[in-house]
């Protein structure tokens, strides 16, 4: 493993539940992970797996009720921030760990101008004059390549594009230089042509500042163009962690395979370019009822009977593959 | 972190009220003030079908001995300047506000779904004239709109139950024709029309029932405003004619000169109506909670 | 912007030009006008007279000749003549409108400054035992008709003082002006607090599920810059409308209150005029209440326009 002291994020055995009317709904599952400093870590998964509750519980965010983070430690630069309480977590918010949603539409506030919107994250962390934290904001929509900056801060956010906004709010999220950033499926709802510019203009960033990056997405393409290390979640559980090589050269887990064969074109190694797109069969299992044995069992094409049975452990494969199947030896041969 | 107790969370979250009866009670235990609600809407029905069997006297005999009695044992409540049993005639009025109540609600609602449907699924010059119809009667305050259809209809109780409804078409109808529009893009009112379904045929099948949950939360939520209207204009004397016991017509004007000798006549039937009033709003707002979450509260 | 405005403004013109109609015509529908009131007191009817006392009050014309001849007259500024007091019904109605311009003031503050706040509390506490208390408060508010809660101020003023207050158009004192304006107000405004508490309250929850307050709360904004700064900003919006609608929620009140403590304004005037059928001052009066619920609804949208930085009326 590598040195910790490089390590800005430790995540350990998170488990967020919901308590909602129809049961309880496990939706983070004893789920692990790190992120080092600069380094891209990349969470995929469908819909409904769990990865956004898994950023919010991050920032401890998850609304209660009816969500709680019931277990595990969540350690940012050393300090566990499970154990921190409110007004301790909000000096760390929008500070040492920032997020960036997925809807830029919506994710700023309607009525306040941009510049005073970044003027108001600078200056609840920084001990500094209006005055300075304008000339920051500014600077910040410079950086993140906001035409004409000093204008665009006295605008509001109807006035600006969509890729424009989620700009700003990327201002907004670096302008303390936090150590980590959650990118919550950060380009999902702009345009294609913008999506690329928005990726590249976080990646350049994160390698300027030298921030750890938790990226969450479902598409495996941007995981491939941007990440280092990628974990796979299914039905509120990590199925799957790799770096992104060992990942798309030789995935250990049916679903990520399946993943990987329902994307057109997957620039990947190892896999024949087919006529037809293979979807997965079936749907994410409710959360409240989940079989006794593998979530993804009924539908997976290797499942037997141990499967339903019993839940596989995560096993490493080498090289810190890890992977949650009883037959992750036989996905290569299948497919 | 401290302990937490997945069974107590869960049932807060309501997990264990599966099943009809079960589903019931714990709604009734959400919402308590609903369920309190709903309790004196009921204690006021049954009290409006056994008026005569409630009452201990009759509620228009005019009995001048006893005239303005305080109340006692023989009049809970006291009498009127007539003599007249106070308590029986706040029984007896029930029945006026629920026939007011419920009657205008149900015309005006049933008008409103007809004119709103109407506007919504024919759209052009129909749904104009419609809204325009609707600006102006929605540009006067009810109580001014009821006042002057009753002194034009003239004092009874059907022209009552009339001009309280006719105001409250064009909110119904705004709220039916908004939601027939969304759901005119439907894709199960599309689906419906590609296999030939007639246009009314679809809008009584489809979009009808769809907007029928807002539209009930509406209805509740009108149904205090009618009776509290009703009272209204017969307080000023131009709803139910004497000497039927109305609520808001035994307040009327000359009350005021009763405050000094003879309170119970100011008091009584004002609880009646605020506590009439009090159970349908807190009933609809129970019954918006439920049924309409995204307004939840 | 200016396109907008002029579409409005003749909407508005058509609006009333409905209600002139609606109610000149409904007021005339019932047999039983004027001239059979005034000679059902004295018992014999010479017909010779009646026709008389038609003609010279203009009522044997065809109606839509007498209407014509009112929305004429409107716009020259002459309302017709009164049939009760047989005086230019403008000079009835004008010296009334300050007194009940006053209560509605007063009405409309009290209101607001008890509402919004009051509202606002109860969103940022949804839950709590203060939000159930503030709604069953408010809910209650709603449920007393605004006549009883009058009367029971006059009968707790028996109580207490001896007296009922009684109408003074000019006090002499502050004690004298409370009872005269504020007391009567605070009634009127005490339903329409209820119901500001209730819309700032839903507008407020409304926002408080937005995206961009999961952001302010990301930046590591306090709850107090969340609700009062962020929140509010946007929830405000919404509650301006409420001044709209409680221009016509407050009339009804008015209009009950003014009876109870007899105060001789232009609400308890149109119940008046309604039971002696002068037309007159009815449809007169009507047509003021409009004027003033449809440009109060106009310059709420102007308003909405100044502070919402989104809204700008281009089409």
């Amino acid at each position: 493993m590598a040195d910790t002291s490089d390590l800005v994020l430790d995540v350990k055995n998170l488990k967020t539940v919901f308590f909602t009317n129809s049961g309880l709904f496990k939706a983070v599952d004893d789920v692990s992970f790190t992120v080092k400093r600069g380094e891209t870590l990349a969470i995929v998964g469908e819909s409904g797996c769990g990865k956004s509750v898994t950023a919010l519980s991050l920032m401890r965010l998850v609304s209660d009720p009816p969500g709680r983070i019931v277990g595990g430690s969540i350690m940012l630069e050393g300090t566990d921030l499970l154990a921190l309480d409110e007004a301790a977590m909000r000096k760390i918010r929008g500070n040492r760990i920032s997020m960036i949603f997925q809807e830029p539409m919506t994710s700023l506030n309607p009525v306040i101008r941009i510049g005073d919107q970044i003027v108001e994250a600078v200056r609840l962390h920084r001990n500094l004059s209006t005055k300075e934290a304008r000339n920051i904001a500014v600077e910040m929509l410079h950086l993140v390549r906001i035409p004409e900056p000093a204008r665009r801060a006295r605008e509001y956010p109807h006035q600006l594009s969509g890729g424009m906004r989620q700009r700003a709010m990327i201002a907004m999220a670096l302008a303390c230089r936090p150590a980590l950033l959650i990118a919550d499926e950060p380009t999902t709802a702009l345009d294609v042509t913008i999506q690329a510019q928005i990726l590249a203009l976080i990646l350049d960033l994160q390698k300027e500042l030298g921030t750890g990056l938790v990226l969450i997405t479902h598409d495996l393409g941007v995981v491939a163009q941007t990440a280092q290390r990628v974990i796979v979640m299914y039905a509120g559980r990590k199925v799957e962690e790799a770096s992104v090589e060992a990942l798309f050269a030789a995935p250990k887990h049916p679903y990520t395979r399946g993943l990987m064969a329902s994307i057109p074109a997957v620039p990947a190694p190892g896999i024949a370019a087919q006529e037809r797109l293979n979807e997965i069969p079936g749907t994410v299992p409710s959360l409240v009822r989940l079989p006794k044995g593998c979530a993804f069992a009924p539908r997976c094409k290797l499942a037997v009977k141990r499967c339903e049975a019993e839940y596989p452990p995560l096993a490493d494969w080498g090289g810190g593959h890890l992977a949650a199947c009883w037959r992750a030896a036989d996905v290569a041969e299948v497919a | 972190m401290a302990a937490i107790d997945f069974d107590v969370e869960l049932r807060r979250a309501g997990a264990h009220a599966t099943g009809g009866w079960r589903r019931v009670l714990f709604l009734a235990q959400r919402h308590v003030l609903g369920a309190a609600g709903l309790t004196i809407m009921a204690v006021f029905v049954l009290t409006a079908i056994f008026a005569d069997f409630i009452a201990r006297y009759d509620p228009l005999t005019v009995d001048a001995a006893h005239a303005l009695a305080r109340p006692s044992l023989a009049h809970w409540m006291g009498t009127d300047s007539f003599g007249r049993d106070v308590f029986s005639r706040i029984i007896h009025g029930a029945r006026i506000s629920l026939a007011v109540g419920i009657g205008s609600t149900a015309l005006g609602g049933t008008i409103g779904v007809i004119v709103g449907l109407t506007s919504g699924y024919l759209s052009g010059w129909v749904d104009l004239i419609f809204q325009r119809v609707s600006d102006i009667l929605q540009a006067l305050p009810l109580l001014v709109l009821a006042l002057i259809m009753t002194a034009a209809l003239g004092p009874s109780l059907p022209n009552v139950i009339l001009a309280i409804a006719i105001p409250l078409i064009p909110t119904v109808s705004r709220v039916t024709r908004a939601n027939t529009l969304a759901l005119r893009e439907q894709p199960f009112v599309e689906a419906a029309k590609s296999i030939g379904m007639s246009e009314v045929r679809i809008a009584l099948r489809h979009v009808l029932p769809n907007t029928l949950a807002p539209l009930i939360v509406l209805a509740t939520a009108q149904l205090g405003s009618t009776i509290l209207t009703e009272a209204s204009l017969s307080f000023l004397g131009l709803g139910i004619p004497e000497p039927y016991p109305s609520w808001g017509r035994m307040l009327s004007e000359s009350a005021a000169e009763y405050v000094r000798t003879a309170p119970w006549l100011v008091i009584f039937p004002g609880i009646a109506i605020s506590l009439a009033v009090f159970g349908a709003n807190l009933f609809g707002d129970a019954l918006r909670d439920i049924l309409d979450p995204r307004q939840r509260g | 912007m200016f396109a907008y405005l002029v579409r409005r403004l003749l909407l508005m013109l058509v609006t009333l030009i409905g209600i002139s109609i609606v109610i000149f015509f409904l007021l005339r529908i019932v047999p039983g006008n004027i001239v059979d009131i005034l000679f059902a007191a004295a018992g014999y009817v010479d017909p010779a007279d009646k026709v008389d006392l038609e003609k010279q009050l203009g009522i044997d014309q065809p109606l839509v000749v007498q209407y014509l001849h009112w929305i004429g007259g409107l716009l020259h500024g002459d309302l017709g003549y009164s049939y009760v007091s047989e005086k230019p019904a403008l000079q009835e109605i004008l010296p009334r409108i300050p007194i009940t311009a006053r209560l509605a003031g007063l009405a409309l503050l009290f209101s607001a400054s008890i509402g919004i706040p009051l509202g606002v509390i109860s969103a940022v506490k949804q839950g709590s035992r203060i939000d159930y208390a503030l709604r069953v408060v408010s809910l209650s508010g709603l449920s007393l008709p605004s006549f009883w809660l009058g009367l029971l101020v006059l009968t707790a003023s028996v109580a207490m003082f001896g007296q009922m207050p009684i109408f003074n158009p000019n006090p002499q004192s502050l004690g004298e002006a409370f009872a005269t304006y504020c007391i009567p107000a605070m009634v009127v405004g005490f339903r329409s607090s209820a119901l500001t508490m209730r819309i700032t309250r839903s507008s407020m929850l409304e926002v408080l599920r937005q995206d961009y307050i999961r952001t302010a709360r990301a930046k590591g904004a306090s709850d107090a810059a969340v609700n009062y700064h962020h929140a509010l900003k946007n929830a405000i919006l919404p509650v301006i409308t409420v001044i709209g609608i409680e221009a016509a929620f407050l009339i009804g009140g008015l209009i009950v209150t003014e009876t109870v403590f007899n105060i001789p304004g232009v609400a308890r005037f149109l119940v008046e005029a309604i039971r002696w059928r002068d037309y007159p001052i009815v449809q007169n009066l009507v047509m003021l209440i409009a004027v003033v619920v449809v440009s109060a609804n106009f310059i709420v949208d102007m308003l909405y326009a100044v502070f919402d930085p989104r809204i700008r009326y281009t089409d």
